[in-house]
């Protein structure tokens, strides 16, 4: 009964990511979508907290968002995984629920 | 009408696309510049991620407007300010972002950076010496 979470803020401008990451339950997943995909940055002052409170999910970003915003796949934390909408669309239609942290 | 040149502060706060505030923001820094004002742009927080360079928006469906950036020497709109402090937090560095000039018609229009690098204390007093500023 795993659960899709989708985050769109950029997490140095709102705490929405940190409460999803919160609140999901191991086996869960996070994808990180518009502004939300500088959460999926390596090197940054949000890191460490994104690689612990994330150890126990898998996280996704999208990129085509990515893309957008001219962050290469180079600069993606470890354990960060890169879908298309196609891969959207597969992880909506595996989880039994999508749950949307506006 | 007054002949008194204002300066003009626009603030930038926010990373592109997944709001209007950016492109809204270079909108009426375009249309202000009609004005022969004293114009400067303040990127910080995740207003740096506006000038990020490589920027690719075929798959997200909306305008790149990244490379008006590089226009706005062309309307005397020649002083970008970037917050170091802002860059740091968000794992990035001037090699990031996009290399944008301007010609300096005061000295045989030489080619010089727009982006000018400060620090968070910098910031405050280039914030404090306008006239007007405005919020994206």
């Amino acid at each position: 009964m795993a659960t899709l979470h989708t985050v769109n803020k950029s997490p140095f401008q709102n705490p929405t990511l940190i409460s999803c990451l919160g609140h999901a339950k191991a086996g869960d997943a996070v994808l990180m979508i518009e502004d939300g995909v500088y959460g999926a940055m390596n090197g940054t002052a949000l890191s460490d907290a994104m690689a612990t409170l994330g150890g126990d999910v898998s996280l996704y970003v999208l990129g085509d968002d990515l893309a957008a915003r001219g962050i290469d796949a180079a600069r993606l934390a470890d354990g960060v995984t890169s879908v298309d909408y196609d891969g959207f669309v597969d992880l909506a239609a595996n989880h039994d629920r999508t749950q949307n942290w506006l | 009408m007054s002949e008194q040149v204002k300066k003009f502060l626009y603030v930038n706060r926010k990373a592109p696309y997944g709001t209007i505030y950016a492109q809204e923001s270079l909108e009426v820094v375009l249309i202000g510049a009609a004005f022969d004002q004293d114009v400067s742009m303040a990127f910080l927080d995740d207003g740096v991620f506006q000038l990020t360079k490589g920027q690719d928006t075929k798959g997200i469906g909306l305008k790149n407007f990244s490379a008006t950036f590089r226009a706005l020497g062309d309307y005397e709109v020649t002083k970008l300010y970037v917050e170091k402090e802002s860059l740091d937090e968000r794992g990035l560095t001037l090699d990031d972002l996009q290399n944008i000039e301007y010609e300096d018609e005061d000295d045989d229009y030489a080619e010089k950076p727009s982006i000018r690098l400060v620090s968070r204390a910098e910031m405050a007093d280039v914030m404090a010496e306008q006239d007007v500023v405005l919020s994206f």
